[in-house]
């Protein structure tokens, strides 16, 4: 075979396990929050958890990432907030708040 | 407070394109995002083929990347398990994603629930969440939400690695942050107010501590589930 050939369509037994091993653990992730649900009582107590839930998922995301990515990260975050705040608009906040985060890395901050 | 927890859940096709309709916004980053992942793919013995399936069985990107620094041309049974290993701990996140999306999604028959998890992803989850406190049932949004990122995700992978010199370096645009601030303007709109305070106040504490002493991305089950357990064991409330 050509060498491209290989750099192309080249598949090893040990790639497609590893693939397979990757694609098992992840679809475990994906799956194994509907499962445990189904198995986990709903009581008021777990309600109040599971209500809770969603607003600290984004936090415990957003605010070691904004404090690993520096100014930049926080800036760009914060125009994330205020543009869409003010235009309801998420592609647009996005945008601002990815270039925010270009300029200032730019900048050197 | 009980019909939001028993939702009628509905899965139709007007749902599912709505899915697509509301992943819109965010397909730019992930085209870019799909494209560095194929480039850093073509900088290691990862073939092609194997990148493109890597994308289309795994579909996350950050666990992804990871993979890459662990990948290698020979593989032992250890090498095999720790690098399945490493990619499950990077997704842990996704198990309290679907927890939290189960309160209303969790109704639909296993035949559509268990495939539509595969295509779950963070994306997918905090448009799932936004559009269930807005006052939708209709669980095609987030079936349609997730094979649209899936499918864009896997075929953008080809031209990435074949281009891969051309790519730039996603971090200079800041692809780094795109899930962190698509979080942030994706709960502007929906925010509650003050009752929620304590329990975000301890997931932000117990996350940054977490991102302080370990390595990794322990952080976030970390905090998210201070935050949970937090609301979980303080006093009722009236509106609770």
């Amino acid at each position: 075979m050509p060498e491209w050939s290989e750099q192309w369509f080249g598949l090893s037994w040990g790639a497609l396990a590893a693939i397979t091993g990757m694609m098992l653990a992840t679809y475990a992730c994906r799956a194994g929050g509907f499962w445990l649900m189904q198995h986990v009582p709903l009581t008021a107590r777990v309600r109040r958890g599971l209500n809770a839930l969603p607003g600290s998922i984004v936090v415990a995301t957003v605010v070691p990432l904004a404090l690993r990515g520096g100014l930049p990260a926080i800036i760009g975050i914060g125009c994330a907030f205020i543009v869409m705040a003010r235009l309801r608009n998420e592609l647009i906040a996005l945008i601002a708040g990815l270039l925010a985060v270009t300029l200032a890395r730019a900048a050197g901050l | 407070m009980n019909s939001t927890d028993t939702p009628a859940v509905t899965m139709t096709q007007a749902g599912f394109v709505e899915g697509m309709r509301r992943t819109l916004p965010i397909l730019p980053s992930i085209t870019f995002y799909s494209l560095a992942f194929g480039a850093a793919a073509a900088q290691t013995s990862m073939s092609l083929l194997e990148a493109t399936l890597t994308s289309f069985m795994v579909f996350a990107g950050a666990a992804q990347l990871v993979a890459l620094e662990l990948w290698r041309e020979h593989w032992t049974l250890t090498s095999l398990f720790g690098i399945a290993l490493i990619v499950g701990t990077v997704n842990s996140r996704m198990i309290l994603m679907g927890a939290s999306l189960h309160r209303w999604v969790g109704g639909l028959p296993p035949g559509q629930l268990w495939p539509m998890a595969f295509f779950f992803t963070d994306a997918t989850w905090i448009i799932g969440e936004r559009y269930r406190a807005e006052g939708g049932r209709d669980a095609g949004v987030v079936f349609g939400s997730g094979i649209l990122l899936w499918a864009l995700w896997w075929l953008v992978t080809i031209p990435g690695y074949l281009i891969s010199s051309l790519v730039p370096d996603p971090k200079k645009f800041g692809l780094d942050l795109v899930m962190p601030i698509f979080f942030v303007l994706m709960i502007v709109p929906v925010w509650k107010g003050r009752h929620d305070l304590a329990p975000w106040g301890i997931a932000a504490l117990v996350a940054v501590a977490v991102w302080w002493l370990v390595p990794g991305y322990a952080f976030i089950v970390t905090g998210a589930l201070a935050g949970a357990l937090t609301a979980a064991f303080l006093p009722e409330r009236a509106d609770a």
